[in-house]
């Protein structure tokens, strides 16, 4: 479904801060694969992410979904592809918008936006239709616009619309890293939900050592541009997090995981 | 004093449509788009010229329509794909304009459209009776054609913005990393607002002149400061609340603002003042708001103790 190729990509090349983000990363996700994705600061997380989505272009290698060089696609080409969930609640979603709007620009994903009523009420029947699987009682509420809910509420309803129209790939990048414990639980749960009714394949970022483990059937740790740990379901559905930092130690000689945010519990 | 509140409401609804523009610019796209001040005069100037040169003002009102349409896409241009900042852009537009809109009017600075048929003669022959109550004339035969076409324009722009490409546009300003996200083209659906925006203000440019009688290549000077103040006393005295609720407030908000500069007329202030009078309205308008809801603030901190 995705398949990365000796993707590397340097920020301000030739100059005092030059920074190489991605060393010749090759990764290839099977369809229906969850991958877990942990690293410290500056390791490539969000770089490489940003190399799936189009943000940016690598220097070399190609990137390939559902058998489509996307390469040197843009941004919003890709998108018909990829479904994108980011770490700030406020970020997947318009908040001057209510949230029937929201839903049918999520809806026309990858379609030609033309004249055509926005929301119609043949729509709208589905949107309450989806948004009831939230819980969120958001399904009484489509006129409401965005800016008026909570961080969880519109974490959660980016969720749903990043992924309403099933796309290749889904992104996740720490997205509930800005959530309290209580309100992450209920994306975490969201997510497998969704992930598993949908079959979707998915990329995830997170800082939470505990997710890495338990959710998804792939767990990859990326330091200083390199994956330096691919660990297959097998393997991982029996380790702890203490042996997750001991074969950081080892992958790395020695060097320890210091990362002030990782939560190990 | 009754011709001066009658002639305000008829040109408070002719620049409402400029209103219009400069509120999809500045409110929807969440761009300050200074563009505006050089499209309204090329609109007056466009209209003006063919008039002049016998074209049916009908036609010639809908060229200076297609004329804005085209400034603004360069401002578009100019930020989108040139990378330039967007109240930059606007600047270069607008004084690029100057010079355009002298060449338009054959390197005169004043176009007088007098003994012309132009849209507001065409108006008038039509002689629908004034709206009279208490024998004051609350609006003219005009006014009320004006109404109906500023209505209309302002039902197709409530249209647009519910439509998905107008979904698309709004999201543009209102979060642009999420409408990427969803594959849309923010470059093109910025270049779009301008463009139309700047369509809207060149009609409302091409209006004006017919109605005022002349062209002038400075008739659009300080216009983008008349639609940012309409539009917020609009928003301030009408409420914000829906796409339609604010299309209407700023239209209305366009009236008030004619209303106040007669007043403002009335009470001795020279003409030569209303630039200082309009950068008074607006100031006011934004801190007025802030100081009310202070206000109110302190009263409920005090009575809860």
């Amino acid at each position: 479904m995705l398949t990365i190729s000796n993707v590397n990509k340097t920020f301000n090349e030739g100059t005092v801060n030059e920074k190489i983000a991605l060393r010749n990363i090759n990764l290839h996700l099977a369809p229906g694969d969850f991958v877990t994705v942990i690293g410290s600061n500056g390791a490539g997380k969000s770089t490489l992410m940003n190399a799936i989505s189009g943000g940016y272009i690598p220097d070399t290698g190609t990137i390939k979904i559902a058998e489509q060089m996307v390469t040197k696609w843009n941004e919003h080409n890709r998108a018909s592809l990829i479904g994108r969930v980011f770490q700030d609640p406020m970020a997947g979603t318009a908040p001057n918008m209510t949230i029937e709007e929201n839903l049918a620009i999520a809806y026309s994903r990858g379609k030609k936006r033309r004249l055509g009523l926005g929301v119609t009420s043949k729509k709208r029947a589905l949107f309450q239709e989806r948004l009831r699987m939230l819980d969120q009682g958001l399904e009484n509420r489509l006129k409401t616009k965005v800016g008026f809910l909570s961080g969880g509420q519109r974490q959660a309803l980016s969720l749903l619309m990043a992924t309403f129209t099933n796309p290749k790939i889904l992104l996740l990048d720490e997205h509930t890293a800005a959530l309290d414990p209580k309100r992450a639980a209920l994306i975490v749960d969201l997510t497998l939900k969704v992930v598993n009714e949908n079959k979707l394949t998915t990329l995830m970022v997170t800082h939470n050592m505990e997710q890495a483990l338990n959710m998804g059937n792939r767990l990859l740790m990326l330091h200083d541009g390199s994956i330096i740990l691919d660990i297959p379901q097998e393997k991982k559905s029996q380790m702890t997090t203490n042996d997750l930092l001991r074969a950081f130690e080892e992958a790395r000689g020695g060097e320890k995981l210091t990362e002030d945010r990782y939560i190990l519990a | 004093m009754n011709f001066a509140i009658v002639s305000a409401i008829e040109q408070g609804l002719l620049f409402a449509i400029m209103v219009l523009g400069v509120y999809l610019t500045f409110r929807i796209l969440d761009f300050p788009d200074l563009t505006v001040d050089g499209s309204f005069a090329l609109g007056g100037a466009i209209a003006a010229t063919l008039i002049i040169d016998g074209m049916n003002p009908f036609l010639a009102t809908l060229i200076a329509m297609a004329g804005g349409a085209i400034a603004g896409t360069f401002t578009g241009l100019l930020t989108t794909k040139g990378k330039i900042n967007g109240l930059l852009a606007g600047i270069l537009v607008m004084i690029s304009l100057y010079s355009i809109n002298l060449r338009i009017m054959g390197k005169k600075s004043n176009l007088p459209l007098l003994r012309e048929e132009t849209l507001y003669s065409k108006t008038q022959a039509l002689s629908i009776p004034d709206i009279t109550f208490g024998g004051i004339t609350w609006l003219t035969g005009e006014a009320i054609i004006f109404l109906v076409m500023v209505l209309l324009i302002k039902f197709l722009i409530d249209w647009f913005l519910h439509t998905d490409l107008g979904l698309d546009i709004r999201a543009t300003g209102d979060n642009s990393r999420m409408i990427r996200s969803f594959g849309a083209n923010t470059d093109t659906t910025t270049i779009i607002g301008l463009a139309l925006s700047n369509a809207l203000v060149a009609v409302s440019g091409a209006f004006i002149a017919q109605y005022q009688g002349f062209a002038d290549v400075g008739m659009g000077i300080g216009m983008i400061v008349v639609g940012l103040a309409s539009v917020i006393i609009g928003e301030v005295l009408f409420g914000a609340k829906s796409i339609m609720r604010v299309t209407l407030a700023v239209v209305l908000g366009s009236v008030v603002y004619r209303l106040v500069i007669a007043f403002a007329l009335q009470a001795g202030l020279e003409a030569t003042d209303m630039k200082l009078i309009t950068a008074f309205l607006v100031i006011l308008a934004l801190v007025l708001p802030n100081i009310m809801k202070r206000a109110l603030k302190m009263g409920k901190t005090v009575k809860g103790g």
